[in-house]
């Protein structure tokens, strides 16, 4: 069927691949039309999909360290934008961003703008570079580039304090969706999340990730955009939301007002009758609710953490010139930029949909028992991500009596504007893809600074690369069980540990990564101290802060890197330059970082 | 000046260009999310929403773009561009 060598095949093998996974949904549509029942359905798009990415990564098995490592550094741009942009979005962003919109709006936003405002950065001080240098890890540069083990440790432990912070958050997501879609206990599903994560990545390491995240990217991108589209259409808003939702926007604006949100509270006796992790409407949609700083502080952590995160950096170690890094970076965007720009609409539909009285979905102003008695309703309230209540005792459901978890967002909205559930199957799909992309790139990244840098480089430098892969892979079981025991434990929300991934990895990644291409004079003895102060102090704010400290110039737990990356920057600058220059032979690789042509620093195996 | 340095010079001063745009749209504007809002922006969306939600985002992919080709021009310009396709 396909001729030639598979990468000249690409667009082929998945323009196939995206015909198949359409026709799948229309085959599930007439299905459910023939009265296959709505957990069926569910079962069936969670499983055909998995199994999809499953033998994905069985054919892309690999023995060799280039191949597992880095994918051979012959993926081409435009894919590995897609699987960027797969490793990339999270269950955070498929499940719980549009429902963070929902909630609290402008505030939150400063989350879109940091998230993708980051990759200006990787574009333009870094990707580029570290493609040229060859390294095959994070850590790799910083070891080769500042010279001794200690450098190399210390960027190990940074990478993984922030890894595995993120990749506990996307096995709870692949479970949680697992549990939701097969109706098994949260306790199983996780591992069944995990089984699934590992089929993906351990035959074939970055090769296998990097063709199932294209594959799950596809998915994502259709179980996201469909039901935008689907649902403005439907409602009326128009058959481009993203250009037509202005009325609509200021129609929730005028229905603020109307309801008096923010002039009626609810009592503190009242609000403790209300589920843990269900919100009510408190901020305003479009208006502005945040300081200045509050918003440019949340974004600008957020744009250096994307910098400083091993598991996005890594993918750009796989193209196949700097030029191509380079371009790679704006097609990640790119394709990131189709869901979150997204999110916002579909907050915005989520919510009109529910408070206009004019419309026939909406719920405010109807009386308590009417509303109790929608299906939707009673579905969701069961699943404890809906809850209304008359507290004020006059029959009529206002709206700061109605509460909602941020995930129904995402996944109610589709119910209530009354699609068919083979949509409801399909977006558990995209979550279940999100939440694996992601969990993969970062235990790969994780297991194979482990294997490469710590054993390969440290421990035991003659080792064969027979051997070597055999490390990292059992290294990637362990590092996923590990993500999995703690994910079942289920001691933090989704997106609260995703943001202080990118606290962590700013505090100790950032400048050591950035000066070591930009500043000559930077040396080993000033990355170590900018790595172990950067992080030590993030994380000593952090904890002071969780413990009832008061923080300082606004910078709160979500911000933490803020203050761990300026210490970072200037204990590294000083020390630096109390110490001697870094060799000769140091300054003339950084000269040789700096230009695309000749050869990379560290050879094709090393 | 050797042509290594000059290139790196060029290199820097597109960094520059680059990071200021980008500090215009990611920090610069929400220093006025305020005044902005009354404003109307592309759409009819209120200026500071459009902002946050497609204007800041879209322009950053734009950016990035231009930014690579620039760079792909100064490595050329100096013979520094890697030999072969991508």
């Amino acid at each position: 069927m396909i001729k030639g060598n598979f990468i000249d095949n690409l667009p082929r093998v998945y323009g196939i691949y995206t015909g198949g996974f359409l026709a799948f949904i229309i085959i599930m549509a007439i299905a459910e039309q023939m009265g296959m029942t709505a957990k069926a359905i569910g079962i069936c798009f969670v499983a055909f999909t998995v199994a999809i990415y499953a033998i994905i990564g069985y054919l892309s098995r690999t023995a060799q360290a280039d191949a597992y490592y880095v994918a051979g550094r012959q993926v081409p741009t435009v894919f590995n934008g897609m699987a960027t942009a797969a490793d990339w979005m999270s269950g955070a962003s498929f499940v719980a961003m549009a429902g963070g919109i929902y909630f609290k709006g402008y505030g939150y936003m400063a989350l879109l703008v940091g998230w993708t405002g980051g990759y200006v950065l990787v574009a333009s001080l870094l990707a580029p570079y570290l493609r040229k240098f060859g390294c095959y890890t994070v850590p790799d540069f910083i070891g080769t580039r500042y010279g001794g083990n200690l450098s190399r440790f210390l960027a190990v432990v940074v990478l993984t304090v922030a890894s595995f912070t993120y990749v506990t958050a996307q096995i709870n997501a692949t479970g949680t969706i697992a549990s939701v879609a097969l109706d098994i206990p949260f306790q199983y599903a996780v591992y069944v999340g995990l089984v699934s994560i590992l089929l993906c990545s351990m035959l074939g390491g970055m090769r296998g990730v990097t063709w199932t995240q294209v594959a799950q990217y596809i998915v994502l991108i259709i179980a996201y955009l469909l039901p935008v589209f689907w649902i403005s259409n439907k409602m009326g808003a128009g058959f481009f939301p993203h250009f037509m939702l202005a009325d609509e926007v200021a129609r929730i604006a005028e229905l603020e007002t109307q309801f008096g949100l923010g002039t009626i509270k609810n009592t503190a006796a009242d609000l403790a009758t209300v589920p843990k992790g269900l919100a009510g409407i408190t901020k305003a949609h479009s208006a502005v609710n945040a300081t200045p700083w509050a918003f440019i502080s949340l974004a600008l952590a957020m744009m250096m953490g994307t910098a400083s995160l091993p598991h996005v950096m890594m993918r750009y170690f796989t193209t196949p010139s700097v030029k191509a890094a380079r371009k790679s970076v704006g097609w990640s965007l790119f394709f990131i930029f189709l869901l979150y720009s997204s999110a916002p609409m579909l907050a915005t539909l989520s919510k009109l949909s529910l408070i206009d009285p004019n419309l026939a979905t909406g719920i405010i102003g109807k009386s308590i028992s009417e509303v109790q008695a929608i299906d939707w309703y009673q579905n969701w309230n069961q699943a404890n991500l809906m809850f209304v209540s008359d507290f004020n005792g006059n029959g009529t459901l206002e709206l700061n009596e109605f509460f909602m978890g941020g995930k129904a967002v995402v996944l109610a909205t589709p119910e209530i504007a009354g699609l068919p559930y083979v949509i409801s199957g399909l977006v558990a799909a995209g979550g279940m893809a999100a939440a694996m992309s992601t969990a993969d790139g970062l235990i790969l990244a994780i297991a194979n600074a482990l294997s490469h840098d710590l054993y390969y480089k440290i421990i035991d430098p003659k080792a064969e690369t027979a051997k070597r892969l055999v490390v990292a892979r059992v290294l990637l079981v362990v590092i996923g069980f590990a993500g999995a025991t703690i994910a079942a434990m289920e001691i933090q929300g989704i997106l609260g540990s995703v943001i202080w991934a990118f606290d962590f990895a700013m505090s100790g990644l950032f400048f050591p990564l950035v000066l070591g291409v930009w500043w000559k004079r930077a040396n080993r003895e000033g990355a170590i101290a900018g790595m172990a102060l950067g992080l030590a102090s993030g994380m000593g704010y952090l904890i002071w802060v969780r413990n009832g400290g008061s923080g300082f110039l606004g910078i709160t737990q979500l911000t933490f890197g803020i203050f761990g990356s300026a210490v970072s920057l200037v204990s590294m600058v000083v020390v630096s330059l109390i110490t001697s220059e870094p060799d000769a032979a140091t300054q003339k690789m950084v000269d040789e970082v700096r230009v695309p042509s000749g050869k990379s620093i560290l050879g094709k195996q090393h | 000046m050797s042509k290594q340095a000059q290139h790196w010079e060029k290199t820097r001063g597109l960094l520059i260009v680059t990071l200021a745009i980008w500090f215009v749209f990611s920090i610069g504007i929400f220093l006025f999310g305020a005044e902005m809002e009354s404003v109307g922006g592309p759409f009819g969306y209120p200026l500071t929403y459009w902002f946050t939600c497609q204007g800041s985002l879209g322009i950053f992919v734009i950016l990035i773009f231009w930014f690579a080709n620039r760079q792909e021009k100064i490595d050329e310009e100096f013979g520094f561009s890697e030999k072969g396709d991508d």
